[in-house]
């Protein structure tokens, strides 16, 4: 069965029709509220992509979901649903906010290098517990990462509003980061001569360390020893137990890793853009990372793709609100419908699709076995 | 064939075909079973038995053909349809509620009312009838979980006539039995037979096509290749229908060279988790150059032995190999562990222990010994190149087919599965060989190679334990054979000195004081 189809008629052909889809229906909601389509999609667009200032939000989302959809891919190739990349990226947040304010760094490479250090272990050991829990007394990884995510949230709550907090500030955030560590903006980078590109967009030298976590995974998944046993054990439990896997190490190693990827986010959205830790710093991406990696078939280079339509999304979301009278909310329905055609209604298109790839291959062979 | 002229077929299909996305499961099938017959269906696995019955069933829709039943044109769309049209199914794996009773069970899905009383009444009265006119005999309180597997497959057929059914369809019923188990079931099947119901009979054992039907066809890749009186024809023949050439059923080999005691067992005993005793000490050796045979009907603690010397369940007690001492609980009792001790493992359950179905075979070829020297670049890094050329190699000596590397384990035959399996493990040399069900839906040609391919381990000095719930296959390989059951071993016997019938009893608990 698996011939039935080419490969690039399923990770290409079938997404784009899932897409495609999803905006039909979008459009139709947009069409229902009696706003044009047609000009929403044009602002979508214009808003987005249309300039370097508008790439320089798409990019600086997509970032943020690159690392939280990775999270979520390398735990589900090892059969774990790693639902705390929410409470990982604000542990990151913590981590990263630390290393900013306490550490003296004499240039943003050091910070950069040692802030995201501090996000990956603040993010693994906010994934450790669960997995810990999940590995040696069977409690299900979903509720333990989920409860983790609240737990996460009343923490950071408790330390921005007391030992973190500026003295004399009256909002639940701490300081800014010390001017060494504020890291070079895509203004910054590709700016030249009188060109100002990217203008006071928050995309960031962040966006790169995010490439090369993609290329990371990929090396770690299909090309290491522990990826070969984390597949296996993911594919099956009691096979890899024949094989001498020994399950703890497994669930213990992914979901630090795991955990690891989504705190450095924090990289991004607390020290390259926000130059400060705030309150709900996170934002959802931890969620939008469960349908990016979905989206993107837990494959970095599906994720990359994923993430950067997410940070379309939002981008042109936001333009969308700002602009028409369609709210802000319209935009988590376009995005709930995108989820809900590429991840859960997969097989609504899978299904047809196969039968039609079937139907044109059956006159020449058809006597497979 | 005469009376075909006159007495309308019970079944009749007509060019029935189903196709499973690009694979044509059923291709044009047309039979015709008359009434008052035991007529056996025989094929090797994926042969498109089970497809066949299930859309007689209703369990899938043909996409042509049509069924007749008692002449009668009928369709069935679902199993509802099919009960109402007189048609009666055993699993292979029963569908009972084992905290129900037996007549629980039987009205389970059938009952006459909300209330269940009035059923319950009616089902004890037609239960003591049908008990009387068929000799199935059963207690109607017992509770499923209470009573043996042939009781269990009484209930499964009861819970058929019950609904009234004419046609019987057994698949592989006897799976699960002991030989004396089986025959019990022949004997029903006979009674039933002569009261005029209809049986339809399929298996991959052609001992009990040749013992107990009428007429049989044959199967084989989608088709029926053949249909002839029982009578008629031989195990040679049929085993040739099958496979599509001709077939050796027979092992050759050599008198045994016992070497030095390899493996050396001693009071072994396993609790699974709810610590009921699966083991109870038991004692065993094998030694170098010879094959011991685990004899027992599947659950009696042979599969939990396998999983103590194959390094993934936990045990007290004593294990040597080569003269030294087994962790069986710390932290030297796992897998790679085994490996390391020279001890290789072709499990059970290939599909879900032996295998990973979705990874290509040169991934599996590393399978277990995916941290071996050969296979490392650069310390982290597999190398994937040493591992496909491993693989190539090995697919030509073991004969895999299609010898293509890249294809998914879920996409070759059971056989051709068990063979990456074998060639994985075999080509380890290993000192102690362990191996369960080796040919379990494996197709009979393949059957041939695997059972040459121990024979040959086994003639260069290996030791081979060697567990399978077939006794004609424990029988053909074993150098001596022990009997399990309940946990425990029941005693020791070698080939040449025994026979089915006294294996038979030992696998039901049965000693020769007692008996």
């Amino acid at each position: 069965m698996d011939s039935a189809m080419p490969k690039w008629a399923d990770v290409f052909l079938i997404p784009m029709i899932s897409l495609l889809l999803a905006a039909v229906f979008s459009a139709i909601v947009i069409y229902a509220i009696g706003e044009s389509p047609i000009e929403a999609l044009k602002l979508m667009v214009v808003g987005a992509v249309g300039s370097t200032y508008g790439w320089g939000y798409t990019l600086y989302y997509a970032t943020n979901f690159m690392f939280t959809g990775l999270a979520v891919a390398v735990a589900f190739h090892a059969r774990l649903f790693n639902i705390g990349g929410e409470g990982q990226a604000m542990l990151g947040g913590l981590g990263v906010a630390l290393a900013c304010l306490y550490i003296p760094w004499s240039h943003w490479a050091f910070a950069l290098i040692g802030s995201a250090t501090a996000g990956a272990v603040f993010g693994a050991a906010w994934a450790a517990i669960p997995a810990f829990l999940q590995a040696k007394r069977g409690s299900h990884i979903v509720i333990t990462t989920i409860m983790f995510n609240f737990i996460a949230a009343a923490l950071l709550n408790f330390l921005l509003i007391g030992a973190l907090k500026l003295k004399g500030a009256m909002e639940p955030a701490t300081g800014k980061f010390p001017e060494p560590t504020h890291l070079p903006s895509f203004q910054d980078m590709f700016s030249y001569g009188d060109t100002v590109l990217f203008r006071g967009a928050p995309a960031n030298i962040s966006f790169f360390v995010a490439l090369l976590a993609c290329v990371f995974v990929w090396a770690l998944i299909w090309r290491t020893r522990l990826g070969y046993e984390l597949r296996a054990y993911g594919h099956s439990p009691t096979a890899a137990k024949y094989a001498g896997i020994n399950p703890t190490k497994i669930i213990m190693v992914t979901m630090l890793i795991s955990g690891a990827l989504a705190g450095m986010m924090a990289v991004n959205n607390v020290q390259g853009e926000a130059e400060r830790l705030v309150l709900n710093a996170v934002e959802g991406a931890g969620f939008i990372g469960i349908a990016v990696a979905l989206m993107g078939r837990s494959h970095p280079f599906g994720v990359l793709l994923a993430a950067l339509l997410f940070g379309f999304l939002y981008q042109g979301g936001a333009e969308l609100a700002l602009w028409t009278k369609i709210p802000r909310e319209m935009i988590v329905v376009i995005q709930a419908l995108v989820i809900q055609f590429t991840g859960a209604l997969d097989d609504m298109v899978r299904t047809p699709v196969t039968k039609i790839f079937v139907a044109l291959r059956r006159p020449p062979s058809g006597q497979e076995g | 064939m005469t009376t075909a002229a006159d007495v309308a077929p019970a079944i009749e299909l007509r060019g029935i075909s189903k196709a499973f996305g690009a694979v044509q499961a059923n291709k044009d099938i047309s039979i015709r079973v008359m009434p008052g017959t035991i007529h056996g269906i025989i094929g090797e696995n994926g042969a498109g038995k089970s497809t066949l019955m299930s859309i007689l069933y209703g369990f899938y829709k043909a996409d042509a053909g049509e069924i007749f039943i008692s002449g009668r044109k009928t369709s069935i769309p679902d199993s509802q349809a099919a009960i109402a049209a007189g048609i009666g199914m055993v699993f292979q794996h029963f569908k009972l509620v084992e905290n129900f009773t037996v007549l629980e069970n039987i009205i389970l899905g059938a009952e006459d009312s909300g209330l269940l009383s009035p059923s319950l009444r009616r089902a004890r009265r037609e239960l003591a009838a049908l008990a009387d006119e068929y000799g199935l005999q059963v207690e109607p309180d017992a509770l499923i979980e209470d009573i043996g597997v042939g009781m269990q497959q009484r209930v499964e057929i009861l819970k058929a006539l019950y609904r009234k059914a004419d046609i019987l369809i057994l698949d592989e019923p006897t799976g699960v039995l002991t030989p004396a188990e089986a025959d019990q079931l022949f004997r029903i099947l006979e009674r039933l037979k002569a009261e005029g119901k209809t049986i339809i009979l399929i298996t991959h054992k052609l001992r009990e096509i040749m013992g107990a039907t009428d007429t049989v066809s044959v199967m084989r890749r989608g088709e029926m290749t053949a249909t002839v009186k029982t009578s008629n024809t031989s195990p040679a023949e049929l085993a040739e229908l099958m496979v599509g050439r001709k077939v050796l059923l027979q092992v050759e080999k050599q008198p045994r060279k016992p070497g030095a005691r390899i493996l050396d067992i001693s009071n072994l005993t396993v609790h699974d988790e709810k610590n009921v005793p699966r083991l109870k000490g038991i004692n065993l050796h094998v030694n170098a150059g010879e094959i011991l045979g685990i004899a027992g009907v599947a659950g009696n603690g042979q599969s939990e032995l396998l999983e103590v010397l194959g390094g993934y369940a936990q045990a007290s007690g004593q294990i040597t190999m080569n003269g030294q001492s087994l962790d069986l609980t710390g932290a030297k009792s796992d897998g790679q562990s085994r490996r390391t001790r020279g001890i290789a493992h072709v499990p059970e359950d290939r599909q879900r222990e032996g295998l990973i179905m979705d990874y290509q075979a040169w991934e599996n070829i590393a399978f277990g010994y995916h941290r071996d020297h050969a296979y490392r670049k650069a310390g982290l890094f597999m190398d994937h190149g040493a591992m496909r050329r491993d693989t190539t190699e090995k697919m030509a000596r073991f004969d895999v087919r299609p010898p293509d590397p890249r294809l998914a384990a879920k996409s070759f035959s059971g056989g051709n599965q068990q063979k990456i399996v074998l060639a994985r493990e075999i080509e380890r040399n290993p000192d102690l060989l362990l191996i369960g069900q080796p040919t379990r839906g494996v197709d009979i040609g393949a059957i041939e190679f695997i059972h040459q391919q121990i024979i040959a381990l086994r003639d260069q000095g290996k030791a081979i334990l060697l567990v399978s719930v077939e006794l004609e296959e424990i029988l053909a390989l074993s150098d001596r054979i022990a009997v399990m059951f309940d946990g425990q071993i029941m005693g020791e016997r070698l080939p040449e000195n025994t026979d089915e019938k006294e294996l038979g009893l030992l696998m039901a608990g049965i000693t020769e004081e007692a008996a």
